[in-house]
């Protein structure tokens, strides 16, 4: 496969932005609040979800072999996959590009005529902008997911994977809610809301001639779809509507059946402390003849964007073990400040810095790499054990490599090189790997200290600047031993 | 539930007679006095610690930024400041972590690398597990907090051994802050790159050791206290960092510890 990113694509530009993003963003305290909040919240859920570490770790190596296993596979798991869901009726079909995938997903819905679409939660379809492309085709689409259906009414995108709306509090749900919901009953009580947004969404699934859902693991096997949800909306929008489409990143398949309970099992833990589910639909085919319930068709769109340049690079490959549970970001100290919209990408947090710059090239996206203190909180709890400071480390080499240097692994190589930067860095070399150059560095730092400067740029917006000593332990420790000498001979002497 | 982690887990050699003390390019520049305390402490135990002149940098700023030639130049040059089959004494979890863990990757898996990797141990690990150290509290009584750095936390399990040390202080008590296991921003070149960001969470951070309303907060890390006094500074709090080698030596001589800027 080729890999051709996508010029259009409407997140290159808001990734672009990321710095500015930042500065509109930590200066927001209602939304600092939130997330902070929300994720202590959800952190607190996923320690309580484990009864031992070991239980854990043994899980979570499992999770990581299965998904390594899975990868090393997966030309192969996706040509069976291809095979037993056509045994089954469900028709595949191949994007390489996110246009690709809107195209074959319109042209789906024209043929049935269709003109209302029904959506449950789908990142993969955020990564398309999907209904953006299909509203500009005249069919409307309904998030169905009570975040999704939140941040569609905001006109926003999801600021978390698992919950999209989680950057608003219920004070500011009932507001949209009131502004946007024909006879809505104020009220600030959770339950109330989510009832008063559920009548609405329960009208619109009677009613839509499409359903359109994501995938959690698609498996080679038996040729089955697998959908963690618990709202219910999943199931609704699989089963009423006669048209069902489903999209899915191509690293979704897994390849045995026998391999969905350990990684549901640290999915729906890692992600809300949940033991399960509430609902888990399992998707073998369209209805069969007698069945009184279920979509004439269902299709399966597989979506590369990227993937498999990820895919060609044995270290960045890990990047595609993610199975989207958000525990990265629910402990990342960065996002818990900047909140999920900083990012400007779909994906944002930690998995946002590991797979953006694979949809997006590195040079929409070099910021994203270096927005991390490398302080290893995600690494420690993603469940099938990415390591994702090391990954990032990668993405910032790839990012400051010459543009020429070849292989080139990566679209946008190169992207953050400074050639001002790559020289402090030569320089930095040749002064530490040469223990004189380095010693009269020092001596130059500590007898001239009087000149450092107290403004040190971004550092002392908020701290001071740091004093070098007057001497360095370097000559410290040379004084120390020469007086320890001269003792001794004098000593010798007087003896 | 404490995350299980087991990158840190090894077997530890006897106590030796000598060690190198590997005094990290921040120690040397601007904090020479911890380096001077972690050698007497170590002395005071009856080791001999060697010094080697040569040794400058670990190679973690370069590593960190995405230049892994120069990384690499300069983590081979400090490999070779080594040779003595002994330990390697880092007082710094970051860096230690970078000697111990990143080389190999740095600089291939062959024997020599491998070999000098193993011999790398942080400064209170080394004391914990090397030296079995039981330190004599001879200070006035007192209550301090502890912040270990994420690579000292992740990598070497100072969050462990600091803690143990601390808990063995008879008039020391240690009181743990809100969020003690968050990052406090520092990272490197990302407190330049992404100013705002870790100006964000040195914030927080220095929020909630004040909150603790201790005199003295201990670290093994000078670029994480570097970072969190320097801001604890910029908002006039009294409040200061001090350096595990050099708070332990002062409770042992029975000095008051004075924190370091």
């Amino acid at each position: 496969m080729k890999h051709i990113i996508e010029e259009e694509s409407k997140y290159a530009a808001s990734a672009k932005a990321f710095r500015a993003n930042v500065t509109r963003d930590l200066g927001n305290e209602e939304l600092r609040s939130n997330f902070r909040g929300a994720m202590d919240y959800l952190m607190d859920k996923r320690k309580g979800a484990f009864s031992s570490e070991e239980e854990l770790e043994v899980l979570r190596e499992q999770c990581k072999l299965i998904k390594q296993r899975c990868l090393a596979k997966l030309p192969h798991l996706l040509e069976q996959l291809e095979g037993n869901l056509e045994k089954n009726g469900i028709k595949v079909h191949w994007a390489e590009t996110i246009t690709e995938a809107n195209e074959i997903i319109a042209q789906l819905i024209a043929q049935k005529k269709g003109k209302s679409v029904v959506k449950g939660k789908s990142m993969v379809s955020e990564e398309t902008a999907l209904n953006d492309y299909l509203e500009e085709r005249n069919v409307e689409c309904l998030e169905s997911d009570m975040g999704e259906y939140i941040v569609q009414l905001a006109k926003e995108h999801p600021s978390h994977i698992i919950m999209p709306a989680i950057h608003q509090n219920k004070k500011q749900v009932a507001k949209l809610f009131a502004d946007n919901i024909e006879g809505f009953e104020y009220s600030t009580d959770v339950d109330t809301l989510i009832q008063q947004g559920r009548e609405v969404l329960r009208n619109k699934f009677c009613q839509a001639d499409v359903g359109i859902s994501g995938v959690n693991f698609a498996v080679a096997e038996t040729g089955t779809l697998c959908l963690v949800e618990n709202e219910g909306n999943g199931r609704m929008c699989t089963t009423i509507p006669d048209l069902h489409i489903a999209i899915t990143g191509i690293e979704k398949v897994i390849e045995h059946l026998a391999d969905v309970p350990p990684l549901l099992s640290l999915l729906t833990r890692s992600a809300t402390g949940q033991a399960i589910s509430t609902y888990f639909n399992m998707i073998n085919s369209p209805r069969k003849p007698g069945e009184k319930d279920g979509p004439q068709e269902v299709h399966l769109v597989l979506l590369d964007n990227g993937r498999s340049q990820a895919f060609a690079d044995e270290e960045l490959r890990q990047t595609l073990q993610c199975i989207r549970c958000g525990a990265c970001m629910n402990h990342c100290p960065v996002y818990t400040r900047i909140g999920g919209h900083a990012y400007g990408t779909v994906y944002p947090g930690p998995i946002g810095k590991m797979i953006s710059p694979h949809m997006l090239g590195l040079e929409a996206t070099t910021n994203l790499p270096t927005a991390s203190t490398l302080c290893g909180a995600c690494g420690e709890v993603c469940p099938v054990k990415i390591p994702i400071p090391k990954i990032l480390l990668r993405l910032r080499q790839e990012s400051v490599k010459p543009k020429s240097q070849q292989p080139e692994v990566m679209k946008g190589q190169g992207a953050g090189r400074n050639n001002v930067e790559a020289l402090i860095w030569k320089v930095w070399a040749q002064v530490h790997k040469s223990p004189k150059f380095y010693a009269l560095s020092m001596w130059g730092l500590t007898r001239f200290r009087f000149l450092m400067p107290k403004k040190l740029g971004g550092w002392t917006s908020v701290r001071t600047a740091p004093k070098p000593a007057a001497a360095t332990l370097h000559e410290r420790i040379n004084a120390k031993q020469k007086k320890a000498k001269q003792e001794k001979q004098s000593q010798h002497g007087r003896g | 539930m404490q995350q299980l982690n087991t990158q840190h887990l090894r077997d530890y050699p006897k106590k030796p007679k000598q060690v190198y003390l590997f005094g990290t390019c921040i120690v040397d520049s601007f904090f020479p006095d911890t380096g001077m305390d972690a050698i007497e402490l170590l002395e005071r135990e009856g080791i001999e610690v060697i010094y080697p002149q040569g040794q400058s940098c670990c190679g973690q700023p370069a590593y960190n930024s995405g230049y892994k030639d120069e990384a690499k130049a300069v983590a081979m040059s400090q490999v070779k400041q080594f040779p003595l089959d002994i330990p390697v004494v880092v007082v710094s979890g970051s860096c230690g972590g970078m000697m111990r863990h990143h080389y190999l990757d740095l600089l291939g898996d062959d024997p020599e690398i491998n070999n000098f990797c193993q011999r790398v141990f942080e400064f209170t690990e080394f004391l914990v597990h090397v030296l079995r150290l039981k330190p004599i509290d001879q200070g006035p009584k007192e209550r301090v907090a502890l912040h270990t750095s994420c690579a000292a936390r992740r990598e070497m399990g100072v969050h462990i051994t600091g803690n143990k040390l601390i808990s063995q202080l008879a008039n020391v008590e240690l009181v743990i802050h809100d969020y003690e296991s968050e990052c406090c921003g520092f990272g490197g070149t990302f407190a330049v790159k992404h100013a705002d960001i870790s100006a964000a969470m040195v914030a927080d951070k220095s929020k909630h050791l004040v909150a603790t309303d201790v005199v003295r907060y201990v670290s093994a890390d000078h670029g994480c206290m570097m970072n969190i006094n320097g801001a604890l500074d910029y908002q006039k709090q009294s409040l200061r960092g001090e350096h595990i080698a050099s708070y332990l030596l002062n409770r042992i001589k029975g000095n008051s510890s004075k924190g370091s800027l």
